[in-house]
């Protein structure tokens, strides 16, 4: 395999893990759910797809025949990766409406909120259930 | 040269998921976790395919494939139950 | 109500889905007519649960449209890392919503995913009567200038692709 082909995979597969890197350490370091929502959803996807394209180049040139078949793995991450963002997203909406509802004074601890929240759901899934409808 | 840098690579990942076992295991809320494991298995499917490339086969990539999927709906399926206290209505 | 059931009711979804069986298994003739077959009778077998065929009205503004919104994912991923990675209390998250023009369901999934994938938004939540899509930004200080930005350069396009009325 000649040296530049290296060169080019191995920038892909950096580039990869960087953003890889990037977004995990988004979800572990910011503040509250919302912005930790930001880091997985973009920067994780496109380090998995960076990686997958510099794989699939490697392959491509050790075999000598085009390997398109880990581009599914890339599509399929970039239609899913919003929608399972926007559904998670969504879930933690309701878990917060919800508690709102139930206690009306003014949360300024969203964080503190959240954990009543959450044993509330677990406590009561008829009454999630019926104020979903 | 590439298995150096594969291997910094995988380096870069184990570290990236230990960051999502921290999240997973703190939490503080269930969206929280939920949100962890999906970008677990997002480095997972990353980590298989550098080990595809470490071993030169292509057997990987179904495992890759079927990651991709089945964490999909492991996702939908627990925020579905978050958002309605039930996963088949 | 039922209606006359059509032969071939998406024939774009037929065409990717024989792609898509090809690229999995290795390009042969054999595969190529399983794949057919397979192509042809699952839209078949499902079209009672979707009813609404999706009309590409201009295939060429939908290849330029997905060319632009990848462009516009490499410089988001740049931008978010750069925020990620400084100091976090310099971020100004907001939530904000988004008067919808778009009806056609599957026109608003096409730009919440759009929205999600591209510079510091991202979309949380679709209101009852389907008008307005909430989005939560990470980094937002002129919220009407960014509403008109996403419904300028994303939605405004979809809306001719996917929904344009002929005259």
């Amino acid at each position: 395999m000649p040296f530049w082909i290296e060169v080019i995979v191995s920038l892909f597969l950096l580039l990869g893990a960087f953003f890889a890197l990037v977004g995990s350490i988004g979800l572990a370091k910011l503040p509250d759910f919302f912005r930790r929502l930001h880091g997985p959803t973009k920067a994780t996807t496109l380090g998995v797809g960076g990686m997958i394209l510099g794989s699939m180049l490697y392959f491509t040139f050790l075999n000598n025949e085009l390997q398109f078949q880990e581009l599914l793995i890339t599509l399929f991450l970039f239609i899913t990766a919003p929608a399972s963002a926007h559904i998670v997203a969504k879930a933690a909406l309701h878990l917060k409406i919800q508690h709102k509802a139930k206690h009306t004074e003014t949360q300024d601890d969203a964080n503190a909120g959240k954990k009543k929240a959450k044993a509330k759901a677990i406590e009561k899934p008829e009454s999630n259930a019926e104020s979903a409808e | 040269m590439l298995s150096n840098v594969i291997v910094i690579c995988i380096a870069a990942l184990s570290l990236a998921l230990f960051l999502n076992l921290y999240r997973l295991i703190k939490g503080p809320t269930l969206p929280d976790r939920i949100l962890a494991l999906d970008t677990m298995y997002i480095n997972t499917i990353a980590l298989i395919v550098l080990l595809g490339i470490l071993q030169q086969s292509l057997i990987f990539f179904e495992a890759a494939m079927l990651i991709a999927m089945m964490g999909f709906v492991g996702t939908v399926a627990l925020s579905k139950y978050l958002l309605r206290g039930d996963i088949i209505e | 109500m039922k209606t006359r059931k059509r032969l071939i009711p998406h024939p774009v979804l037929s065409l990717l889905m024989l792609l898509a069986w090809l690229l999995l298994n290795s390009f042969s003739m054999g595969h190529l007519v399983l794949g057919s077959l397979l192509a042809l009778a699952i839209p078949y077998l499902i079209q009672d649960f979707w009813p609404n065929a999706v009309k590409v009205h201009k295939p060429l503004q939908l290849v330029w449209y997905i060319l632009k919104v990848l462009g516009d994912i490499m410089i988001a991923n740049f931008i978010v890392a750069k925020q990620i990675l400084g100091p976090s209390s310099r971020l100004n998250a907001v939530f904000f919503e988004i008067p919808l023009e778009v009806k056609n369901d599957f026109t608003i999934s096409v730009l919440a995913g759009t929205i999600s994938l591209t510079p510091g938004t991202v979309s949380a939540d679709l209101s009852k009567d389907r008008k307005r899509l909430i989005v939560h930004g990470l980094n937002v200080t002129d919220i009407e200038g960014e509403i008109a930005k996403i419904k300028q350069r994303y939605e405004a396009p979809l809306k001719e692709i996917f929904e344009c009325c002929p005259t």
